[in-house]
């Protein structure tokens, strides 16, 4: 029985499922209706929705991060594409004879996705092609890039009115966001594809041994750089629907710091940065522990005085109840814990479980 | 092998590093580099001056650089170095100390927060440049570090919106959710601080605070909390139109009507605040003037003559309801 208590604890998803519990937990101690879905003008409407459709610009770069993370890379440039993303996408309508026009919207973002696959494509390039550590090879893009937003806006926050760019953001579909549909929808084809193929396995091989898997016949090259070019793609679309949110491009705070929530997300979600074995679930669980906490700090109403300090707080009791040496002392600790003599053989799963 | 890798790293880090120096150029305008052709100091009759603005996070704040940027010309007489801060403390005592590297004739200007600034104020003392305070208060004890400040009493426009809902709503105990500007900056401080002082004594009731950082995009997810926390929101008072505008979306999508369900009150009167305040979403809007650029011009020329200026030159604001607003809107300049 314990046994069986301990695997569920000791699996990957427990500790930051478990603060995604606490908090919603806590929101609704506070506020009993909140978890409550209420169904408005045609739509599904509640804080559950809200979490939803708030995680989605978070979920797809934190997608893009996963799979750079799983090679061992890392991608600090994804903040600056965002906001290029909504920069191109908001001139382009802007500057369009007829903003409202379907076609207008759907031309802007084709544009600035394929502004976006490019730089992640630069990005790829720096990183496989010519071997640069990848912290510095997505910095140069990280820096630039809010100067190559700016110089697209004009220094200005543009904004548009245009109804079928704002669905992107704001819209539903069958009484979902559309926002949350997208972003979901990216991260379901992204899963099924890498563990339904041998992809998967051939990124955390790349990630583990880049040199044994190139010499097993394993395209480490073109593996690497296609990771990148899908988080510029991710975060190029995290970036419109952050600007069709607000219908606002804003080059200075749009996707301000989402690189550390993203790479925060998937640290949380068990991916360790020194690449290998990733997993998108753990990710997704991140994200949300993440969205949900911000709406907790407005409905625990934290002054905004101590709010970093809050944030900072449920991340580190996260990350320290998943740091495997920390528990390990934990246990060692414990009254009636085993003798001494099991100590070894603890770092071994497998015998974990039949002890 | 570890060679190359040195290689490719000094390579990548010196790549970088002049990508840095790209990325803190090009948010210099261009404006007036033309005139100044290179040498700091005031080779011709020009002024050399170096405004260091907070960032673009807002409507008002476009409107505020628009204004500097267009009066501070070499027709003029004046050449301007503009940079912006991105609302980091840091690159603003970074901007000023290049300034002051560069000799420039007159620094001005608007400080991200109000605390902090000592230090490289009395470097531009030392260096015998004067400095002009726009917008934004320093709370600095020295008043002899800075010239004059020129800006909008945020005091009293935090008063004036406080008493409007004091004439409109005392007596019917509504409930107010404040929307505040970026945590310890001057405006913020000094508008929830009149606001609760024009309220004091009336039964209206502040029951939530919390920061949306002047920006749509955070007025929009603290305000979907503020809904999903509290039942009985009758007022949102916030301190910038920004974030009243994401208020609105914010509202809407919770299938309320904003203006008439919940009210709104802000502050700034940007255009696209008393576009939604005509159309009937906003109620009262105070405004803060934002074009600062004719009066920093003046006490500019007047500080290099020598003149002696005030320390406080307040810029006049107005207010405006709804009826006032689609008056207003089409003679607007910003």
């Amino acid at each position: 029985m314990s046994a069986r208590v301990g695997t569920v604890v000791k699996h990957h998803l427990f500790w930051p499922l478990a603060a995604l519990v606490a908090l919603l937990v806590a929101c609704t101690i506070k506020r009993p209706a909140f978890l409550r879905v209420s169904v408005l003008d045609d739509h599904l409407f509640g804080a559950p929705i809200d979490i939803l459709r708030n995680s989605a610009p978070l979920l797809l770069v934190a997608l893009g991060m996963t799979l750079v993370i799983a090679t061992r890379g890392i991608d600090l440039s994804v903040g600056a594409v965002v906001a290029i993303a909504g920069a191109v996408a908001l001139t382009f309508i802007a500057s369009s004879p007829d903003p409202d026009s379907l076609g207008t919207v759907v031309g802007a973002i084709f544009v600035a996705l394929g502004l976006c696959l490019v730089l992640g494509v630069w990005n790829g390039f720096l990183v496989s092609v010519l071997g640069i550590q990848p912290i510095i090879a997505t910095l140069i893009l990280m820096t630039a890039g809010r100067g190559i937003a700016m110089l697209i806006t004009g220094g200005m926050i543009t904004t548009v009115n245009s109804p079928p760019f704002k669905t992107l953001g704001s819209g539903f579909w069958l009484g979902l966001p559309v926002a949350a549909l997208v972003a979901y929808g990216v991260f379901v084809v992204v899963a099924v594809v890498v563990r339904r193929t041998a992809l998967g396995m051939l990124l955390e091989a790349v990630g583990i041994n880049p040199a044994a898997s190139r010499l097993s016949g394993v395209r480490a090259r073109t593996l690497v750089w296609t990771v990148y070019a899908a988080s510029g793609l991710f975060a190029g679309l995290a970036g419109l629907i952050f600007a069709s949110n607000t219908m606002a491009a804003d080059a200075n705070n749009a996707g301000l710091f989402i690189e550390l929530d993203a790479i925060l997300a998937v640290v949380i979600g068990g991916t360790a940065l020194s690449g290998g074995k990733f997993n998108l679930s753990g990710t997704l669980a991140g994200v949300l522990v993440i969205t949900t906490l911000s709406l907790t700090v407005t409905v625990l109403g934290v002054s905004p005085l101590v709010t970093p300090l809050f944030k900072a707080l449920v991340v580190i009791a996260v990350t320290l109840l998943q740091s495997p040496a920390l528990r390990a002392r934990l246990r060692r600790r414990r009254p009636g814990s085993p003798a001494p003599r099991v100590e070894q053989p603890a770092e071994n799963p497998a015998q974990e479980v039949h002890a | 092998m570890a060679r190359t890798t040195f290689g490719r790293g000094a390579l990548a880090a010196l790549s970088a590093a002049a990508l840095l120096a790209l990325g803190a150029c090009s948010t210099t305008a261009p404006e007036g580099s033309d005139a100044g052709s290179g040498d700091a100091g005031s080779g011709d009759d020009l002024i050399t001056i170096g405004f260091s603005q907070v960032g673009a996070e807002s409507g008002w704040r476009a409107a505020n650089t628009k204004s500097i940027q267009d009066t501070l010309t070499a027709e003029n007489g004046f050449d301007l170095k503009f940079s912006d801060a991105q609302q980091k403390q840091e690159n603003q005592i970074q901007a000023i100390r290049s300034y002051i590297a560069q000799g420039v004739d007159v620094i001005a200007f608007s400080p991200v927060v109000e605390s902090g600034w000592d230090a490289v104020l009395e470097e531009a003392k030392t260096a015998g440049i004067p400095v002009i305070l726009t917008d934004r208060a320093v709370d600095s004890q020295d008043e002899t570090l800075y010239e004059s400040f020129i800006g909008s009493d945020f005091v009293l426009e935090g008063e004036m919106a406080g008493q409007w809902v004091a004439e409109n709503f005392d007596g019917q105990g509504i409930k107010v959710v404040e929307l505040q500007g970026t945590t310890g900056s001057a405006p913020a401080i000094d508008r929830k601080e009149g606001f609760a002082s024009a309220i004091a004594g009336t039964d209206i009731e502040v029951i939530d605070s919390q920061t949306g950082n002047f920006t749509r995009a955070e007025g929009k997810t603290v305000m979907e909390g503020f809904l999903q926390a509290h039942d009985d929101i009758d007022l949102v008072f916030a301190h910038n139109d920004d974030m009243g505008l994401g208020a609105i979306e914010a509202i809407e999508a919770a299938g309320l009507t904003p203006g008439e369900d919940i009210k709104i009150v802000t502050i700034d009167a940007v255009k696209d605040g008393m576009q939604a305040l005509a159309d009937g979403k906003i109620n009262y809007i105070v405004e803060c003037n934002p074009l600062l650029g004719p009066d920093l011009a003046d006490i500019a020329k007047k500080v290099i003559a020598g003149e002696s200026v005030e320390k406080r030159i307040v810029v006049k604001d107005e207010a405006f309801d709804q009826e006032a607003a689609v008056a207003a809107l089409p003679t607007r300049e910003y």
